[in-house]
C-alpha cells in the first residue's frame, strides 16, 4: 500500500489549473483553452495511476487511496478520502467527460479574455468539487462538496447559457440549495445518534447504528429528498430540462452527466448504507416512483420540440432506472444500476455534444427546424445514430447491458415494476427514432448546404465517447470487476440477499 | 433576602477593590476616547482626521493586547460584584474590539480629499441652512465620530461583562448614546439619517425602560440586581414569585430589541437604510455581539433557573424573527434594508444557537457573531462604494451589472451574499451548522428545521442579487469609487476572515469553546 495522497492530488491539480487560467497575465490570456485541456489532462493522467493502485480484490477495507486528517474536530469532521469502486468509475468517468467538455466548449467564448478565462477556470473548479464529492468518506466533507458544486455551475449557466439562463441558473440553485438544507438536518442529526468525537462524522463510523426507527426514516427522507432532487426524480425533476436547455452543451454534459449522478450515487454510499432499516422501509414508494420517473420522462421525452429538453427527460427516464436497480436491492440491479450511472454519463454527453453541434450550424434548438442533415453533415448524423441507439439501449452498445441488468435485477424482486419499466426501453426507441427521422432524414436543406460537417476538432470531442460507447457495450467485464465487491459490500450492510430463483420451485408446484 | 438586606446596610465604609488589570482593557477605551475629545477641541482641524484615526486604532489595539494578556491573566468578580471577567466576557470582548477595528477602518476611509467622508461636514446644522453651508465652506469634518465610536465599543465591552444589571444597563446607555448620534451624521440625505437617528433613538428609550422596569421587579423579587444573587434566588421560593417572570421576561425584551429580534424589530431597517454605511456595519457587527452577549449572561447565569418558563416565549420570539427577518428581505428593494432584514434573520438564527442552552450553544453562538460581524462590516464597506451621482446607490436597480463594472468588488460581494447564504466553505455555513448542531443536541429540533427553511428563503433573496450584479445589464450612471487603503483593507480582512472561517475554523471554535464557562 502506498501513502501517496493520490486522491488530494487528483483535486488539487484541476484546482491550481482553474487559479492558473483565472490569473493567466494578458499575454498568455489566448491559450487558456489550451492551459485548461492541458491541466484536465494531467488531472486524467493522475487518475489513471491512482486506479491503478486500486485492487478489484484483496483490499482491507471498505475504501481504498485512503487519507485521513482532522479537520474540524469541534464538530466531528475528518478530512476523509478514499474510494470504493463505485466511485473510483464514477470519477474515471468524470475526468474523461472533462477535457470532452472543455475541447466541446472551445468555441462558446470565442473572444479572449477574463469573460473566457472565467468560463474555463469554472469548469476546472467544478472538476475539483466532482473529484471531492465522490471520494469523500466523511458526511460533512461529502456535504461541503455537495453544496458548494453548486456555485460554479450556477455561474455556468446563469453567465454563459442562453435566453433564459437567469430563470433556469436560479431554479436550478434553488432547488438543490432546498434539497441541500433537508439534507443538513439530517446530517446534523446523524451525528447526534453516531458515536460523536472528533471522527463522528466518517462514514464507517456511522455505518451499522442502532437507530431509533422513526428517526432514521426521517434522516433517512432528509438524505433521499437531496438525492432525488440532484438526481433528478419525479416529481422533483423540473429544474433539470430548463438548466439543460439554457446552459452551453458542455456546461449541460458536465450537469446532467456527472452532477446528476451525485444523487444516485448519494443513494448508495448514504441512504442504503447509513440507513438500511429505513432503505427498506421506503422501498415500495421509491420503486412505484422510480417507475413513474422512467415512464414519465419517457413520455414526455417523445412530446419535446426542443432537443435539450428531450435529452433531459430522457435522463429523467434513466435516473429512473438507476433508481429502481438501486432500491430493488438485489447484487445484479445494483451491479446494473452503477454501470448505468457511467454509461449514461457518456451516452448523454455523446447526445448534448453532438445536439450542440447541430444547434451552433443552424441556430435552433427546435426540431421542426430540421430536416435531412444527414445529407450534409453525414458524419454529426452517423455519430448521433449511434448515440442515440446506445441510448435507447442498442444491444452492442453500452447502455443495453446496463439496462439489461436493472431489469433483471429488479424482475428477481419487483416483477410487475420490471415489467411496466421495461415498456420505458419501448418509449426509447420512440422519442430516440422521431427524433433522428425528423431532422436528419427528409428532403436535403437545401439553404444550409454549405454547411461544414465535423471539424478535427469536433471529431476528437467525438472519439472518446465512442470508443466507450462501443468498448463497454461489447466488453464492460472491466468497470463491472470493479464495482461489483462495493456493491456486494453495501448490500451486506443493508442486510438483503438476492431472492432465491424461484423457477424451479413453479415449476416443481406446477408439475404436482 | 435577609443577607442581602444586612448587605445593604454597611456599619463602616469599606473600599472597593477593583482588579485594574481585569479592567484594563475597558479603561483604555475609555481613556482613548477621552483623549479623542480632547483632541477634537484643541487639534487643529487638518490634523484631526489622521490624529484621531491612528488614536482610535491604536486604542483598539492596546485593547486586544490588553485582552489577551492583563484580563486574561486576572479573571474574576471585580469592582464590587459590578463586573465580571470571565471567558465568555473576555471574547466577547475581543470580538467587540476587533470588529471595531474594522469597522473604524471603514468609518476613516475618505477617498480623496476633496469628496471626503461619509459623515456630514455639521451634524448639529439643519439640513440646508446657511450654518450648514458655511462648515462646508470652511470644510469641518466629522471626526467626532472616532471619540463616539470608542465610547459605543467601551459600552459594548461592558455590556456583556457586566455581574449586575443595573450595570448592565449602564453599559446599555453607554453604548447606544453615541449610536444614535453616529446613525444621524449621514453626508447624504441627511433628513433621512436624521429621522433614523431620532428613531433609533426613541425606540431604544423604550426599551431602555422595558430593561429597567425588569430590573427593578427583579430587584422585588430577589433583593439583589447581581446577577448571581438573581440565580441564587430563583432556586429558592420566595413569596414574591408573581414579579419573577415578569421581570424576566422584560430584562429579556429590553435586550431582544438591541438584538433586532422581531417583534422588536422595527427599528432595524429605518436606521440601518439611514446611518452612515460604515456606521451601519458598525453597528450591525458590534451592538449584535454585545447584545448577544449579554443575553447568554442574563439567561445562562441568573435565570437558567426558570427556563421552562421563558424558553417557549424565546422560542415563539426565534421563529418569529427567522420568518420575520426572511420574508421581509425578499420584498425590499433598496441594499441596506435588505441587509437589515437580513440581519434580523441572522438574529433569529444566532438565537436558535442561544437556546440551545448548552455550552455548545456559547460557543456556536459565538462563533455566528464573530462569522456575522465580519461580514456585515465588510459588505456595509462595500455598499459606501457603490455611488450614483455622488450618493449612495443603495436601490437594488443600481447594483444592475456591478460584475462587469468592477468585478473584483461585485466578485467580493457576491462571496460575502453567499457567506450570509450559507454555502460551504465560507463562515456563514460554518457558523449555520454550528448554531443548529448545538440546537439539535438541545433538543431544538423544530426550531432547526425552521430555520432551514428559513436559510432557503433567504438564499433567495441573496441570490437574486448575484443574478442582479452578474447577469443583468447595467443601466444608469452607477460607479463604484475608487478605495483608498482604509476600505480597502476592512474589506479585505472581512473577506479573508469570512474565508477563513470557512476553510480554517477549528482555531475560533476550540477558542470558543473553551470559554463558555460563565462565572457566577
Amino acid at each position: 500500500m502506498s501513502s501517496f495522497p493520490w486522491l488530494t492530488v487528483l483535486g488539487a491539480v484541476p484546482l491550481v489549473g482553474s487559479a492558473v487560467v483565472a490569473l493567466l497575465p494578458k499575454g498568455l490570456a489566448g491559450r487558456a483553452r489550451e492551459i485548461a485541456l492541458g491541466f484536465a489532462l494531467v488531472t486524467l493522467g493522475v487518475a489513471i495511476a491512482a486506479a491503478t493502485q486500486f485492487q478489484t480484490s484483496g483490499g482491507s477495507g471498505q475504501f481504498q487511496l485512503v487519507e485521513k486528517h482532522s479537520w474540524i474536530p469541534e464538530f466531528g469532521v475528518s478530512y476523509a478520502l478514499g474510494v470504493d469502486g463505485i466511485a473510483l468509475v464514477l470519477i474515471l468517468m468524470s475526468v474523461v467527460l472533462v477535457p470532452v467538455c472543455l475541447l466541446a466548449a472551445w468555441n462558446d467564448v470565442p473572444e479572449t479574455g477574463r469573460r473566457q478565462q472565467g468560463y474555463f477556470a469554472l469548469m476546472l473548479v467544478l472538476e475539483m468539487f466532482i473529484i471531492g464529492v465522490f471520494s469523500s468518506t466523511d458526511v460533512f466533507l461529502f456535504y461541503v462538496f455537495f453544496e458548494a458544486m453548486l456555485v460554479p455551475v450556477y455561474f455556468l449557466i446563469g453567465s454563459f447559457g442562453g435566453e433564459q439562463r437567469h430563470y433556469a441558473a436560479v431554479k436550478f440553485l434553488l432547488y438543490s440549495l432546498v434539497g441541500g438544507l433537508v439534507m443538513l438536518v439530517a446530517v446534523i442529526a446523524l451525528y447526534l445518534y453516531g458515536p460523536g468525537g472528533s471522527e463522528g462524522f466518517l462514514i464507517e463510523r456511522l455505518t451499522g447504528l442502532q437507530i431509533d426507527p422513526t428517526a432514521e426514516r426521517l434522516m433517512f427522507l432528509g438524505f433521499f429528498f437531496a438525492f432525488a432532487v440532484k438526481a433528478p426524480m419525479w416529481p422533483v425533476h423540473t429544474w433539470l430540462p430548463d438548466a439543460a436547455t439554457e446552459a452551453k452543451p458542455a456546461t449541460a454534459v458536465l450537469l446532467v452527466g456527472i452532477l446528476d449522478k451525485v444523487g444516485t450515487f448519494g443513494m448508495i454510499r448514504f441512504c442504503l448504507q447509513l440507513f438500511p432499516d429505513a432503505s427498506r422501509w421506503a422501498t415500495p414508494v421509491i420503486i412505484v416512483l422510480a417507475v413513474i420517473s422512467v415512464i414519465y420522462g419517457a413520455l414526455l421525452a417523445i412530446g419535446q420540440t426542443d432537443m435539450m429538453r428531450l435529452i433531459a427527460y430522457t435522463s429523467v427516464s434513466h435516473f429512473g432506472f438507476m433508481v429502481l436497480g438501486i432500491f430493488a436491492m438485489t447484487t445484479v440491479g445494483g451491479y446494473g444500476s452503477t454501470l448505468y450511472m457511467v454509461n449514461h454519463g457518456f451516452t448523454t454527453a455523446a447526445l448534448f455534444i453532438i445536439a450542440g453541434m447541430l444547434v451552433q450550424r443552424r441556430g435552433s434548438k427546435f426540431i421542426p427546424d430540421y430536416t435531412g442533415w444527414q445529407r450534409i453533415t453525414p458524419v454529426i448524423a452517423g455519430v448521433f445514430l449511434l448515440a442515440g441507439m446506445s441510448t435507447l439501449a442498442l444491444p452492442g452498445l453500452n447502455s443495453f447491458v446496463s439496462e439489461f441488468l436493472v431489469l433483471v435485477g429488479t424482475f428477481e424482486r419487483y416483477k410487475a415494476a420490471a415489467i411496466i419499466a421495461t415498456l420505458g426501453i419501448v418509449l426509447a426507441a420512440l422519442y430516440i427514432l422521431l427524433w433522428y427521422m425528423r431532422t436528419m432524414t427528409g428532403p436535403k436543406p437545401e439553404q444550409y448546404a454549405g454547411t461544414k460537417d465535423m471539424s478535427h476538432r469536433e471529431r476528437w470531442v467525438v472519439a472518446p465517447l465512442v470508443i466507450v460507447m462501443l468498448g463497454l457495450g461489447v466488453y464492460p467485464k472491466p468497470v463491472l470487476d470493479v464495482i461489483r465487491p462495493a456493491v456486494n459490500t453495501t448490500l451486506q450492510h443493508v442486510g438483503v440477499t438476492d431472492p432465491p430463483p424461484s423457477i424451479g420451485t413453479t415449476a416443481e408446484g406446477s408439475t404436482k | 433576602m435577609i443577607a442581602s438586606m444586612a448587605g445593604a446596610l454597611p456599619t463602616e465604609f469599606v473600599m472597593t477593590q477593583i482588579s485594574y488589570a481585569a479592567v484594563l482593557p475597558m479603561l483604555l477605551v475609555f481613556g482613548g476616547a477621552m483623549i479623542g475629545v480632547l483632541i477634537e477641541a484643541f487639534a487643529p482641524r487638518r490634523f484631526r482626521h489622521e490624529a484621531q484615526v491612528t488614536l482610535t486604532l491604536l486604542t483598539l489595539v492596546a485593547a486586544l493586547v490588553a485582552i489577551a494578556t492583563s484580563a486574561r491573566d486576572h479573571q474574576g468578580i471585580t469592582a464590587a460584584g459590578a463586573v465580571v471577567i470571565d471567558g465568555p466576557a473576555l471574547i466577547f470582548q475581543g470580538v467587540i474590539v476587533a470588529l471595531a477595528a474594522v469597522g473604524v477602518l471603514a468609518m476613516a476611509e475618505r477617498f480623496t480629499a476633496d469628496e471626503a467622508d461619509a459623515f456630514t461636514q455639521s451634524g448639529a446644522a439643519v439640513p440646508g441652512s446657511p450654518r450648514e453651508a458655511a462648515a462646508v465652506r470652511l470644510g469641518a469634518t466629522s471626526t467626532e465620530v472616532f471619540p463616539l465610536t470608542l465610547f459605543a465599543v467601551a459600552g459594548m465591552m461592558l455590556f456583556p461583562a457586566s455581574a449586575d444589571l443595573l450595570v448592565m444597563f449602564v453599559a446599555l446607555e453607554v453604548l447606544s448614546l453615541p449610536l444614535y448620534i453616529l446613525s444621524g451624521l449621514a453626508r447624504r440625505r441627511r433628513l433621512l439619517s436624521q429621522e433614523a437617528s431620532l428613531k433609533y433613538f426613541l425606540l431604544g428609550a423604550f426599551s431602555s425602560a422595558f430593561f429597567l422596569f425588569g430590573a427593578a421587579l427583579i430587584y422585588g423579587y430577589a433583593g439583589s440586581l447581581e446577577l448571581s444573587d438573581i440565580a441564587t434566588a430563583v432556586q429558592n421560593q420566595s413569596g414574591m414569585d408573581g414579579l419573577l417572570i415578569p421581570g424576566v421576561l422584560l430584562v429579556v425584551v429590553g435586550l431582544l430589541f438591541k438584538v433586532g429580534a422581531a417583534p422588536f424589530h422595527a427599528w432595524t431597517p429605518d436606521v440601518y437604510q439611514g446611518a452612515p454605511s460604515p456606521v451601519t456595519g458598525f453597528m450591525a457587527a458590534g451592538t449584535k455581539v454585545a447584545a448577544f452577549g449579554a443575553l447568554l449572561r442574563v439567561l445562562y447565569v441568573a435565570f437558567e433557573g426558570v427556563r421552562w418558563d421563558w424558553m417557549p416565549i424565546l422560542w415563539g420570539v426565534a421563529i418569529l424573527t427567522m420568518v420575520v427577518g426572511a420574508v421581509l428581505s425578499v420584498t425590499q428593494t433598496d441594499m441596506k434594508r435588505l441587509l437589515a432584514y437580513s440581519s434580523i434573520a441572522h438574529a433569529g438564527f444566532i438565537l436558535v444557537g442561544v437556546l440551545a442552552l448548552n455550552q455548545k450553544g456559547v460557543s456556536s453562538t459565538l462563533f455566528y457573531l464573530v462569522a456575522y460581524g465580519f461580514m456585515t462590516i465588510a459588505a456595509f464597506a462595500i455598499v459606501a462604494l457603490v455611488r450614483s451621482s455622488g450618493n449612495e446607490a443603495t436601490h437594488l436597480s443600481q447594483w444592475a451589472g456591478l460584475g462587469k463594472r468592477s468585478p473584483i468588488v461585485a466578485g467580493v460581494f457576491a462571496f460575502l451574499l453567499l457567506a450570509f447564504t450559507g454555502i460551504p466553505l465560507t463562515s456563514g455555513f460554518t457558523a449555520k451548522f454550528a448554531v443548529f448542531a448545538a440546537a439539535v443536541a438541545g433538543g431544538g429540533t423544530w426550531l432547526v428545521i425552521v430555520g432551514i427553511i428559513c436559510s432557503g428563503i433567504t438564499a433567495f433573496v441573496y441570490i437574486r442579487i448575484i443574478v442582479l450584479m452578474y447577469f443583468s445589464e447595467p443601466a444608469g450612471d452607477t460607479m463604484v469609487m475608487t478605495p483608498t487603503v482604509m476600505s480597502t483593507l476592512c474589506i479585505s480582512l472581512g473577506t479573508l476572515v469570512t474565508l477563513w472561517l470557512g476553510i480554517i475554523p477549528s482555531p475560533l471554535l476550540d477558542l470558543a469553546s473553551q470559554s463558555t464557562l460563565f462565572l457566577r
